[in-house]
């Protein structure tokens, strides 16, 4: 209850900038630290459903953090791990509810993947890793960094998915229909895209994108 | 204070559950009218989809009242309750673990462009979880006019088929009685259907497609007792 004192760096100083910046890039939470891909793969058929997981996402891990944060001098370390999962679990369940009562049709897509954000390993993994240590706003800020950085991954996979899997955007039709084959016209739709593996190609052509970018990351031999 | 003792460690532990459990409960009754009601409507959107209206969710209350003329509740194939709300709330769920003369089950009688059209719930088993759906049949309480179909949790691409076109498009003008005796409809091996009471199955979805096969002879039966005395 008792460091909150040497606390006098400004709230958007250059380190803390970097708590949101650096898991968009460097230390992105899939495409370099390769967790949460299983969402990645399940709900990224369609744009819509990725940009929800998305915000719950990081709703759920902004206020994780912020609370693991302001009680971490409190919480027994021997249940440590049993607090941080009552808390990630009270929060999806409380996304979940007004999912279901106020995005109705969306809930039904996500269907249990929001539940299943309760094992998304970057939750947890933040907790433990940063909230634990820090004081509440750069747990905010760490949160609202990393849950970006996972959330770009999902809406780029997403968007190709729609995109070559069913023409459109976000329900919305881009491809002509006179292009189509069964009009007359060259082009069908790759259905292959509607499948995870494609999810995982994806994913897997981005990291290669960004290795190819940056390549500090690529590990030595 | 030292947090790490046990004293310590248990009181923090209850506090934490008690503090949890007050705010979730707070949230699911806040929350649970809201929720009903979309769950409602969704039914009242699928209800009118198998007689071919296709509406918003927002939209499907007002439309419901204004196609859906009567819900009577049947049982062993007599009328015996009248009242709408009572049919639109049975919980097929729960009714359909009575043997399927003795079960207590709605019957939604619409009326579209001035034909009448007869809509049944139907429920049963899939391969992971419940599938259900609706049936509507004509006036003559024998020919179907379209049927839909949903499910819990059934392999998507395979089981999950069935609510897709390919699989409920066949189902318009078969039949489920016989000169009077009732027949049902069967979903059969991919490619095999033929005639007025059989449907092709989903290649894959083995299971799932038997699960509607029985799900359909055992709703449809109290219904076909219905229909002989109309």
């Amino acid at each position: 209850m008792s460091t909150e004192v040497k606390q006098k760096e400004s709230l958007f100083s250059k380190k803390n900038q970097r708590l949101l910046s650096d898991p968009f890039n460097d230390n992105n939470p899939i495409t370099v630290q390769v967790l949460g891909i299983c969402s990645a793969l399940a709900i990224t058929v369609k744009l819509e459903p990725a940009i929800v997981m998305s915000l719950s996402v990081m709703f759920v891990l902004a206020a994780g953090n912020v609370i693991i944060s302001l009680i971490r001098n409190l919480i027994p370390n021997r249940i440590r791990i049993i607090v941080q999962l009552v808390v990630v679990a009270s929060l999806v369940i409380l996304v979940d509810q007004f999912l279901k009562a106020y995005a109705y049709d969306v809930s039904k897509q996500l269907s249990v993947f929001v539940g299943l954000i309760i094992t998304n390993c970057i939750i947890m993994g933040r907790f433990e890793a940063f909230a634990l240590g820090n004081g509440p706003w750069k747990a905010f800020m760490d949160g609202i960094g990393n849950s970006i950085g996972y959330g770009v991954i999902l809406i780029a996979v997403a968007f190709f998915r729609e995109l070559l899997g069913s023409g459109a955007l976000l329900g919305f039709q881009v491809i002509p229909d006179s292009w189509y084959i069964t009009n007359g016209g060259f082009y069908a739709n790759n259905g292959f895209f509607l499948f995870p593996p494609m999810a995982l190609i994806v994913v897997g052509l981005i990291i290669w994108a960004q290795r190819a970018k940056n390549t500090k990351l690529i590990e030595e031999k | 204070m030292n947090v790490n003792s046990n004293a310590y460690t248990y009181t923090f532990a209850t506090v934490m559950v008690v503090l949890v459990a007050v705010l979730l409960s707070g949230a699911s009754l806040g929350l649970k009218s809201k929720q009903a009601s979309n769950i409602s409507q969704e039914k009242k959107q699928s209800i009118l989809a198998s007689i071919g209206i296709e509406v918003d969710r927002s939209e499907s209350d007002a439309a419901f009242g204004e196609y859906i003329k009567q819900s009577l509740t049947l049982r062993g194939g007599s009328v015996v309750s009248e009242d709408a709300s009572a049919a639109f709330d049975i919980d097929m769920a729960a009714a359909i673990k009575a043997g399927n003369m003795d079960r207590s089950v709605p019957l939604y009688v619409a009326d579209k462009h001035g034909d009448t059209y007869y809509i049944i719930p139907m429920r049963g088993k899939g391969l992971w979880g419940p599938v259900w759906g609706y049936l509507a049949l004509e006036s003559d309480g024998n020919t179907v006019v379209g049927a839909t179909f949903d499910h819990k949790s059934e392999t998507p691409g395979l089981g999950a088929e069935i609510t897709m076109p390919m699989f409920t498009e066949q189902f318009p003008g078969k039949k489920i009685s016989e000169a009077g005796m009732f027949k049902s409809i069967s979903v059969v091996k991919a490619g095999t259907s033929a005639g007025d009471y059989a449907v092709d199955g989903i290649s894959g979805g083995t299971i799932t497609s038997n699960g509607v096969n029985d799900m359909l002879t055992d709703c449809l039966a109290p219904y076909a007792e219905y229909f002989k005395n109309i």
